[in-house]
């Protein structure tokens, strides 16, 4: 959670730290909705507050150190990479991950290559393996930005690719999620798996940022 | 179902208005882009989210552009691409 909250009222207020930004309030009407539906479904005993709270509890506590086992698996286990980009539903058997009725799409960089994730219509994620998305994730600035001028929302999120290397755009709009497998570091050889985890963040996990180097491990 | 396109096909997304849970952005209306792969068939979510069944089920594909096709004043190098995952039933031959 952001702990930076604006509880002051500034309709043409913008940050100037883009692509960070606060969204407008959200409309009251939706929230109204929830809470009727909600407390309708409690008092007619379909579920109750205490499952709803443990359901919501179980959504915010997964994060991305799935993910970052995913990838170094993948780092380490040539098979079990062919199958995650090519087969990715019985490589996240393995793990224990079931996404139906979504399907997991896994990009890989390279060299060459950089991806970078972004729904463009909504906030889609790859929830069960990475979490809750990050705020800036379904603002509006990153998911109309990311699309339209992606290197300079990655330099903006310190990222800086030189113009050899192609940039990737993945907009993740229906039923795919993505999940970016991000290039194992030089000077990590003979690491183990779980060593290599410790450098794999969420947001090299979503293609705005590299893995950490093999110096900040533990970091 | 048989998918209608395959991979490297040429095809143009259809320029239609339509209101609803359409998961087709503007900004890739009536460009042109390559077939990346076929994903497979799935609910249709222009019905789905309604509370209807989504039958019958569309086929998806993923569509790679190239940024300078949907961006006019794209700065980045002629090779940055976009890929976006579109239902049969938003594509034409190119």
């Amino acid at each position: 959670m952001s702990e930076h909250h604006h509880d002051h009222d500034h309709p043409t207020h913008t940050h100037d730290g883009k692509p960070i930004q606060e969204d407008p309030l959200p409309p009251l009407e939706a929230q109204i909705l929830e809470t009727s539906v909600r407390e309708l479904l409690i008092e007619k005993g379909v579920v109750s507050a205490d499952e709803i709270r443990r359901a919501i509890e179980a959504m915010e506590t997964r994060g991305e150190a799935l993910g970052a086992k995913i990838v170094a698996r993948a780092w380490t286990d040539p098979d079990f990479k062919e199958k995650l980009l090519h087969n990715s539903d019985d490589a996240l058997m393995e793990f224990g991950i079931n996404m139906s009725p979504m399907e997991l799409c896994v990009v890989e960089n390279t060299d060459d290559v950089h991806n970078m994730v972004v729904c463009t219509l909504c906030s889609c994620y790859p929830r069960p393996i990475l979490g809750i998305p990050p705020a800036w994730y379904k603002r509006r600035d990153y998911r109309a930005r990311a699309v339209r001028e992606p290197r300079a929302v990655l330099k903006e999120f310190g990222t800086e690719l030189p113009d050899g290397k192609q940039v990737r755009v993945h907009d993740s709009n229906a039923d795919l999620r993505y999940l970016v497998l991000p290039k194992r570091p030089e000077g990590t050889e003979g690491w183990s798996a779980e060593q290599l985890e410790e450098l794999i963040t969420r947001d090299s996990m979503i293609g705005v940022s590299d893995v950490l180097a093999p110096s900040e491990a533990g970091s | 179902m048989e998918p209608k396109y395959k991979p490297g096909d040429k095809v143009r997304i259809l320029q239609r208005n339509q209101p609803g849970h359409v998961r087709t952005p503007i900004y890739v209306r009536g460009k042109t882009g390559i077939i990346e792969r076929i994903v497979g068939s799935f609910p249709n979510p222009e019905t789905l989210a309604y509370g209807d069944t989504g039958l019958p089920y569309k086929m998806l594909y993923r569509v790679n552009f190239r940024q300078a096709e949907l961006w006019d004043d794209y700065d980045g190098p002629a090779d940055d691409t976009l890929e976006i995952e579109i239902y049969e039933h938003w594509l034409a031959p190119a």
